[in-house]
């Protein structure tokens, strides 16, 4: 049996990352013996000690931290869920406009996609958070309607509550995922053949119909695997919640390692959590794809 | 006799400076066949692309099919003309993700509030007379580029057009299929069908055309009737271009 060379070169690699797994395994088992800790995931069972701002399922600080912890996913899950939502709407919107025949929407949306795309996240999350949601007076006042009530003390859309956290990283992350969304989708649209416009346009079509019809189905075998990793983005940095106190994932898991000092545990917790979830998002999308994605445009 | 197209002293510039219309006047009657000649970069293509507002005009008065089209284009207006006037590409521009049916009937139902049984009856019969009548329900990438041609012929005669427009429409097809596609134009124009064609189909228009529009560097060289331009064309520079065609 001869091997090509690429094989030989494959199976030195294999040989040379497991090594060094092997190498960080023993660092880690040695130095964990070394502290007297050893790796053990009991305190999942002890109670948490700690209260949830806010949980979709009933917690209370005697439940065990495992609890805690998969009612900070759900917390984590339901952001994220919904920032995708809204961040889509957002970017599809701003990505279209980019290539409206109306000039000011043009400007409105390359102002929006420049603006958001050069400041970092964390800023932004703080800003909305300390500024324009805790800003907001302490009486709620409606702007439109009975629709939205809006205070300091949380924000009401059509008899849901939401807390001041849950919507500061919802508009935070879905506003900065917007302006990325928007470039991917402009993108997208610009790999459609000049033609496909003045196919549709020279038959009376207006400008979102031929969008809708013509040109965003055929945009989207190049839109799709960037809005995923968009969607990847969004979802890690979800994590950035901590910072304007919201109990997410992140942050639950931050708590519980302080106090009870299990961080390489709770890091890989963490970690397979966060695995799980993006296989999740990839997941779908990939099932999206196949469904979305026309048979004649498949490579 | 009605006035399909009115253009006079159409002028447009591209990059500020290279004059792609220069001072144009042209008026096309309902029922006419005209057909624009000229070198590459003569104009022609922009010349009618003008006529549906595919490109906005810098100077001058633009009517079609009655409707003004002004230098300041107002969509509502633009979208008025093009719901009127069919136009066809050198590259067919059919939506490769949509069967043929719904190719030529997206139009008809979305714009014009056709019902779609009427609109796919309606597009089973332009198949018919296109002779690709078993094509309805196949993608384009299945179909020649003589067929695919003629289906973008159907779908902007699904939209019952007063006026159609081609640019250039045989150019990107594989010489065996030049005569599909021509005789489908033949048919149309027999119809009598109002038909401005950008070709270099020579045998087509001396045929077909009841005048020929030779253009040069943006300008008319030449508008006369098929006949006198083909036997006796007053300008030198039709005269040479008809030479260097014939060979």
């Amino acid at each position: 049996m001869k091997w090509k060379r690429s094989r030989w070169l494959e199976l030195a690699l294999v040989v040379v990352v497991l090594t060094l797994v092997g190498i960080l395994v023993n660092n880690l088992a040695v130095n964990l013996i070394r502290t007297g800790l050893g790796l053990s995931f009991e305190w999942l069972w002890q109670p948490a000690g700690f209260a949830l701002s806010e949980h979709t399922l009933p917690y209370q600080p005697g439940d065990s931290t495992a609890w805690a912890l998969l009612v900070s996913w759900l917390n984590s899950l339901r952001v994220i869920a919904c920032s995708i939502v809204l961040a889509t709407v957002l970017g599809v919107g701003a990505g279209a406009a980019r290539r409206s025949l109306n000039p000011l929407l043009r400007q409105l949306a390359g102002l929006y996609v420049g603006l958001i795309r050069q400041i970092p996240l964390l800023l932004q999350l703080l800003f909305w958070y300390f500024v324009a949601f805790l800003g907001l007076p302490s009486q709620p006042f409606a702007p439109i309607g009975t629709l939205i009530s809006l205070s300091n003390q949380g924000v009401g859309i059509l008899g849901l509550n939401l807390s001041v956290e849950f919507s500061a990283v919802l508009v935070g992350l879905s506003v900065f995922t917007g302006a990325a969304i928007a470039e991917v989708v402009r993108g997208g649209l610009d790999s459609v053949p000049r033609g496909q416009w003045e196919a549709f346009r020279s038959l009376g079509i207006n400008e979102g119909l031929g969008l809708r019809r013509v040109v965003l189905p055929q945009a989207l075998p190049a839109i799709l695997p960037a809005l995923s990793s968009q969607y990847l983005n969004l979802a890690k940095n979800s994590t950035l919640a901590i910072a304007v106190g919201y109990a997410d994932l992140y942050a639950v898991s931050d708590t519980a390692i302080t106090q009870t000092g299990r961080a390489i545990e709770g890091f890989l917790i963490l970690l397979l959590s966060f695995l799980a979830l993006n296989l999740l998002i990839n997941g779908g999308m990939q099932v999206l794809n196949r469904i979305v994605v026309h048979p004649a445009q498949r490579t | 006799m009605t006035i399909a197209v009115r253009a006079e002293s159409i002028t447009k510039t591209f990059n500020g400076t290279q004059k792609a219309l220069d001072q144009v006047n042209l008026s096309v009657n309902h029922g006419e066949v005209l057909v624009v000649m000229g070198p590459s970069g003569s104009g022609k293509s922009t010349l009618i692309r003008t006529f549906n507002g595919l490109e906005a005009i810098d100077a001058g008065q633009l009517e079609i099919v009655g409707i003004p089209l002004d230098t300041d284009q107002d969509e509502r207006q633009i979208r008025r003309i093009r719901r009127r006037v069919g136009m066809v590409f050198q590259q067919f521009n059919l939506f490769p993700h949509l069967s043929i049916l719904d190719n030529i009937t997206l139009a008809p139902i979305r714009v014009k509030k056709v019902s779609k049984a009427n609109a796919e009856q309606r597009a089973h019969g332009l198949l018919a007379q296109m002779g690709i009548a078993d094509q309805a329900m196949k993608y384009p990438a299945e179909l020649s580029g003589g067929q695919q041609q003629r289906v973008a012929i159907a779908r902007a005669l699904a939209m019952d057009p007063e006026l159609m427009l081609f640019d250039e429409p045989t150019s990107a097809l594989d010489p065996e299929r030049v005569k599909e596609v021509l005789d489908a134009m033949r048919r149309l124009a027999a119809d009598g069908m109002t038909m401005i064609v950008v070709t270099h189909e020579l045998g087509f228009a001396r045929e077909v055309a009841d005048r020929v529009l030779f253009m040069d560097a943006g300008r008319v060289v030449e508008l006369t009737d098929s006949t006198t331009f083909f036997t006796q064309a007053k300008e030198e520079r039709s005269r040479r271009f008809l030479n260097q065609m014939a060979h």
